[in-house]
């Protein structure tokens, strides 16, 4: 389904991901793990077509999407939905209407300008903003909302558009606990329930290993590790966090420990 | 003294030599402007019939010489505000109608011209020339210029201010554009929004208050521009005062210009007003309202 091929990405003289080759066949929650600035951000936002590979070819269902220009690329972006570290949601812009963007790539020059969102899709991002828990909110301005209430809204106009694969870089490293845990299980249920691939940057170790199927360790624009949550071992865990490992580590005691029992996200 | 480490030494020295280099700019330019006013005027004084000390005391004969005319005038002196009132309105519409024509363009070029929106360099570098153009020239010399090829009328006054008007507007919009945050617009492009979307919403929205409340000012600028304006030909109240002055009937020329001050009291007062409340829109509704707003949106979701 999703093949990527010695990506590669340079920042000048600055290798941010090297020569990088994975592929994920089936549906699942991929968690990418490593120390700050291992490539991990640039090699999701690459995927996304946010920064241009140096070289390399990221296959989907055949389509080469790097090669992409266009509307062609825009409708890949569409089919690629990407959440942000800091939400990247219009802030003085109502939820509802954020969520409605989602749909952007469909929305012609007249209606986007001018705001002219047919009813149906204030119903499907009202329905989706339910899903979540968020309806009431829905006429509040982003900018008024608390972190994890904006995380959830992208998480909305991310299913607005549809996704078949879904990026999130670093979701919930600007969240309390509490609010990360709703936001991860906000994204297993997306993933379960409409059968996509959830492509996750995170910081901490246990939550990737809570909430993953398959692990990849990123070191200095290298995967130095890929399999499964068991295979991790301690040992190596240290070794991709390196310095960071302490904080790694420790961080993953605050924000999972509260207890694996699924809880309803509410507003 | 505690001695502190050697980076830090390094930075209070360079923070040193800095302020050292701008206590001496300061100096000499209060020295260089000292200057040119004590040259000024005493090259006045040696080319004018008469010198400086003896003109200042002659400075306060004319508005005494008003205001005892407009005093003799009596009752006779009200119904002179509504005569001149047509003049006001005229000198008014001017002024906002090139606002508003100065605003439209600037708002398109000033997309054009910041670093964040523009499609590329050289079109930035283009429109940001031009825009410097459209403001190098003061109104009074673009409407003199237009005013000698067409005529007397309005439409060189509103040519000159509008094409002042999108210079100044254009720089700044394009300065506030590139200060706005740039996540939303990033975020917009991730879900493959095009250019005009992600600048409709990503940017605009973020800039909006402040495009209005520079708008504002210029509206209140351009009010006086337009009644200097009238001074060389461009009608309006301007140009009835220059007449009046010139015929010195002291009790008209001073009911324009009480009519003036009050409008642009007026008019410093309301866009007070509206840019207040365009801030009060950006720290979003307050708790209130927005439980009202709630109630009222549950209501229409459940029928």
């Amino acid at each position: 389904m999703l093949d990527i091929r010695n990506v590669t990405k340079r920042f000048g003289d600055v290798v941010a991901v090297r020569d990088v080759s994975f592929s994920i066949k089936k549906p699942q929650m991929v968690g990418i793990i490593g120390r700050s600035g291992a490539g991990k951000s640039t090699l999701l936002r690459v995927i996304n077509r946010l920064e241009r590979a140096t070289s390399g070819e990221v296959f989907f269902s055949g389509n080469d999407v790097l090669s992409l220009e266009g509307r062609a690329k825009s409708e890949w972006q569409k089919n690629c939905a990407m959440i942000f570290q800091q939400f990247n949601l219009v802030p003085r812009l109502d939820v509802l209407t954020n969520v409605i963007l989602g749909r952007s790539f469909e929305h012609s020059f007249i209606r986007s300008m001018l705001k002219l969102y047919p009813a149906e899709e204030r119903y499907q991002a009202l329905a989706t903003l339910d899903r979540f828990g968020l309806a009431e909110i829905a006429l509040q301005r982003a900018e008024s909302l608390s972190g994890g209430q904006q995380q959830r809204v992208a998480i909305c106009r991310a299913m607005m558009q549809t996704p078949k694969l879904i990026l999130a870089d670093e979701p919930i490293a600007s969240l309390d606990p509490l609010n990360a845990r709703l936001a991860m299980e906000a994204l297993k249920r997306i993933q379960v329930e409409e059968k996509i691939t959830v492509i996750c940057n995170l910081h901490t170790l246990d939550t990737a290993k809570h909430y993953c199927s398959r692990i990849i360790g990123m070191q200095n624009g290298d995967i130095v590790f890929d399999g499964t949550p068991k295979s991790l071992t301690d040992k190596k865990a240290r070794e991709i966090y390196g310095a960071e490992a302490d904080e790694a580590f420790e961080a993953s005691v605050t924000s999972t420990a509260l207890g694996s029992a699924p809880i309803k996200a509410a507003s | 003294m505690t001695q502190l480490p050697d980076n830090i030494t390094l930075i209070e020295d360079q923070l040193r030599a800095l302020q050292r280099t701008r206590a001496v700019y300061s100096l000499v330019s209060i020295l260089v402007i000292a200057l040119t006013i004590f040259t000024g005027v005493s090259v006045a004084n040696n080319y004018n019939a008469g010198s400086f000390a003896n003109g200042i005391d002659n400075f306060f004969d004319y508005p005494f010489d008003l205001i005892s005319e407009a005093w003799d005038a009596g009752w006779r002196w009200f119904p002179l505000i509504i005569d001149y009132t047509p003049d006001l309105l005229n000198t008014l519409n001017m002024a906002v109608f090139s606002t508003g024509l100065g605003f439209i363009f600037a708002l398109i070029l000033s997309f054009f011209a910041a670093k964040n929106t523009a499609p590329n360099e050289r079109v930035r570098q283009i429109v940001r020339r031009f825009l410097d153009l459209c403001r190098s020239f003061p109104e009074l010399v673009i409407a003199m210029i237009f005013l000698y090829i067409m005529g007397k009328s309005l439409l060189p006054a509103i040519l000159a201010i509008t094409i002042h008007s999108t210079g100044s507007l254009g720089k700044l919009f394009s300065e506030a554009i590139e200060n706005a945050d740039k996540k939303p617009v990033e975020g917009l492009q991730s879900l493959g929004a095009n250019w005009f979307i992600r600048v409709r919403h990503g940017v605009l929205t973020q800039v909006l208050p402040i495009i209005l409340s520079y708008t504002l000012l210029r509206v209140e600028i351009n009010v006086r521009a337009s009644t200097i304006l009238g001074f060389v030909g461009a009608g309006g109240i301007g140009e009835a005062l220059s007449t009046n002055i010139q015929w010195r009937y002291g009790d008209e020329v001073v009911a324009i210009m009480v009519m003036l001050v009050a409008t642009i009291i007026c008019l410093d007062y309301l866009s007070q007003y509206i840019r207040g409340k365009m801030i009060g829109g950006q720290t979003a509704t307050s708790g209130h309202d927005r439980f009202a707003l709630r109630i009222n949106f549950m209501k229409r979701f459940r029928q």
